[in-house]
């Protein structure tokens, strides 16, 4: 049988109609669809797959099971490497990973290998009535802050070999960015949610209003009996361009933005809490946070939406797939271009005009690439003379974040790199300090869900090491 | 699993001031004056900041004091002792800093008067000398004029309109007082962005170091969003983790001004969406 050269495509919302509402814009595999790419799988000997991913399923092993319609055997295999399939399935930038090492991949396109992993677990979330065997339990405690992706990794393994685990949480809801950052049509909430009911059968405990660093510290998660202590605190502080104007009224910062309408419900008219419906929005940076906002603010109404970077289309650090679901549903981008200033309303003759502070339009200033950086991208410089004004009634900064100060403030011997990231044996994500393990922004600064996953899994097993010993 | 916060006291200090004890347990161990709290009153509901008005480490509870601005405090205003919030999340942001402090005046302004109150009195019961001055718009919206005097070797009080005490604002005591020689180490501030603006340029002249607690728009409270971003000393600051307190002197106020109305139609159309239900479910 010949080889399908082309993955098979993945359904989505119509373009329209998906850019004015909140529901998922990809809706998944049929069992046919996915026994189909399944059998593209080459199943070839050298796996390099499974290199690349970085929890490092066994993806051919998963995808056979596929092959024969075995999809509760699929989740078994990916489930030994992976505690939340259904959120990686759908958010992790497989072309970078598995899928960019896949053998079909030097001919032809790469197996759908997200698009499985994506189905497999709908299938099982959807289908599985079965009892989970929950470990006995070994007695020993451990405490994770924060239950981000890394921190719901890293509390799965350890529950599953038998410890007491119990997630603090700062917010009023379990799922750190997956819940406050990553939007409802990316991500629907009741995907993140199932996946922490699963964690919460295997016993985890999950403690929400509790901020580690505030109401609680490092120190005292020790005295209260925890063994070992992970951190999977997130990343931080929005970080701005520093420029005239980033606080007039009508200006936010990704998180601000994306927390008011994911986490705080601002999308729907029943909620509380407000979130400015703007006509012409400039989203600043070109990661899939800037994709996100700007997809966001095209639901929430708005006319017209500019991802505005600073660089061209080619160095876009957001998901090729992002892009293109964000070009499709009408999102403009003005590349090559880096913001001057953000101008605002201001009426001298009556100080009490409320339009006063608002935002009216943002000053850019065109670039072009020069010499490579340290990192191989080609820098922007700024051509002289060449400022121009974009009207518009909002600006939202998403050009990253610092890490959060409340625990480096308040952990004696915890050491923090120049960035205000937490220090660790990357091999381990053993901290400076005894029984204090880290992993995921709170180490890297922003980075993906994948990474933070693989990291609270490298210190699951290092604690599981660490106490075994002990 | 999800415990909630039960409200084991509830006192309405005046018509539009009410005051709750709230069991929170471990806020209650660490709480501190200047600090703050994050609460949702309910499944859905607003992230709102409440300063501290006062602890009790050994039963548990924390003390709010709030004034019914809009539709999330008046949710919080029905609800009855022996209740429950569904969040309660703290303590938050920086304590107040009362060291080595041997004469302050302190300056609370409406309902910033209940979080000047702890601060005060801490700065009593450390041996320091205490004079507040506190401002209300009338006699009728007077809060916690008793429990200043217990900390306070004097207190003035201000009405606007002359029902009460001195007519007129806070600066004009300050002013006198400053000038009459009172050498006060430290002013320390609370109470609305306008009145703290106004202190600040009172004392300025006099270089008198001057402490305001600014309570800008939030929603995390741990240093994630960004939105309580103040500009003090020309970079940009944030409330919840670098306050809530800053160097008065430094603070630019009237961007804080401007901000704080970001919202202020939309707060004002959810009050009154919150009054017709309450109409209606009355009727």
């Amino acid at each position: 049988m010949a080889i399908q050269p082309k993955k098979n495509e993945m359904p989505v919302q119509n373009a329209q109609k998906r850019a004015k509402n909140f529901d998922e814009v990809a809706l998944g595999y049929s069992a046919e669809v996915a026994v189909a790419e399944a059998q593209r799988c080459l199943n070839c000997k050298n796996k390099p797959c499974v290199e690349g991913c970085p929890v490092n399923i066994a993806i051919p092993d998963f995808i056979s099971e596929i092959k024969k319609g075995n999809f509760e055997g699929a989740y078994d295999v990916i489930s030994k490497s992976s505690s939340l399939p259904a959120i990686c399935g759908r958010v992790c930038p497989q072309e970078t990973q598995c899928e960019s090492k896949c053998t079909l991949g030097i001919k032809f396109e790469p197996v759908g290998i997200g698009r499985l992993e994506r189905f497999v677990a709908d299938y099982h979330n959807a289908n599985f009535t079965g009892k989970i065997n929950v470990p006995e339990s070994n007695g020993h405690k451990v405490a994770i802050v924060g239950s981000g992706p890394s921190g719901l990794a890293c509390a799965g393994d350890l529950a599953k070999k038998g410890y007491k685990v119990t997630v603090f949480e700062a917010l009023h809801t379990v799922g750190g960015v997956l819940v406050y950052g990553i939007p409802e049509f990316r991500l629907p909430k009741k995907i993140v949610e199932k996946e922490v009911d699963t964690l919460k059968k295997y016993s985890v405990d999950f403690q929400t209003n509790v901020v580690i660093g505030k109401t609680l510290t490092v120190d005292e998660l020790f005295d209260c009996g925890y063994e070992a202590v992970f951190i999977g605190s997130g990343a931080g502080l929005p970080r701005f361009m520093g420029i005239n104007g980033e606080s007039l009224k009508g200006v936010y910062s990704a998180n601000e933005f994306l927390t008011r309408v994911n986490l705080m419900k601002a999308y729907s008219n029943e909620s509380h809490t407000p979130v400015m419906c703007a006509k012409n929005v400039a989203v600043v940076g070109g990661g899939n946070v800037a994709m996100d906002a700007a997809r966001t603010a095209l639901r929430l109404g708005a006319e017209n939406v500019y991802i505005i970077y600073r660089r061209s289309m080619k160095e876009l650090p957001a998901r090729k797939e992002e892009v293109e679901h964000a070009i499709e549903e009408g999102v403009k981008f003005q590349l090559l271009c880096n913001p001057v200033e953000i101008i605002g309303y201001n009426n001298a003759e009556d100080r009490r005009d409320a339009k006063n502070g608002t935002v009216t339009a943002l000053k850019v200033i065109k670039c072009e690439l020069g010499e490579p950086d340290e990192r191989g991208r080609r820098k922007p410089v700024e051509m002289p003379d060449s400022e121009f004004i974009i009207d518009i009634d909002c600006v939202i900064m998403a050009i990253g974040t610092s890490p959060n100060p409340l625990i480096k403030n308040t952990t004696d011997g915890l050491e923090i790199n120049g960035r205000g990231g937490i220090i660790v044996d990357e091999a381990s994500g053993k901290t400076s300090k005894e029984g204090v393990f880290a992993g995921g922004d709170a180490v890297t600064g922003a980075a993906t869900v994948i990474l933070a996953m693989g990291a609270g899994k490298t210190a699951a097993s290092a604690i599981d090491e660490y106490l075994t010993k002990k | 699993m999800k415990c909630k916060y039960k409200i084991v006291n509830r006192r309405e200090l005046n018509s539009t001031v009410t005051m709750m004890d709230v069991y929170a347990p471990l806020v209650a161990a660490k709480a501190q004056a200047g600090q703050f709290i994050i609460l949702r009153v309910d499944e859905d509901g607003e992230r709102i900041p409440l300063t501290v008005a006062g602890y009790d480490r050994q039963n548990g509870t924390v003390k709010i004091i709030f004034q019914i601005v809009g539709a999330t405090t008046a949710l919080l205003n029905e609800k009855k002792e022996g209740e429950f919030i569904e969040d309660f999340v703290g303590p938050l942001g920086c304590p107040t800093k009362t060291d080595n402090l041997k004469k302050v005046c302190i300056v609370g302004g409406g309902v910033g008067c209940a979080i000047a109150l702890p601060i005060a009195q801490q700065l009593h019961e450390s041996g320091c000398e205490v004079h507040s001055i506190i401002g209300f718009r009338n006699k009728n919206l007077i809060i916690l004029e008793n429990e200043f005097k217990r900390c306070s070797n004097s207190l003035t009080v201000m009405t606007d309109d002359g029902s009460y005490g001195r007519q007129g604002v806070v600066t004009v005591p300050l002013k006198e007082a400053i000038e009459r020689g009172e050498s006060f180490d430290e002013v320390i501030t609370i109470g609305p962005l306008i009145m703290m603006k106004f202190v600040v340029a009172t004392t300025k002249p006099y270089n008198i170091p001057t402490t305001v607690s600014m309570n800008p728009i939030m929603i995390d409270g741990t240093g994630m969003c960004g939105g309580c971003r103040l500009t003090v000393g020309g970079k940009t600051m944030f409330a919840c983790v670098d306050g809530p307190d800053f160097n008065g002197f430094e603070v630019d106020f009237d961007e804080a001004i401007a901000r704080s109305s970001m919202y202020a139609q939309f707060e004002q159309n959810a009050r009154e969406k919150h009054c017709n239900l309450l109409k209606k479910a009355a009727e």
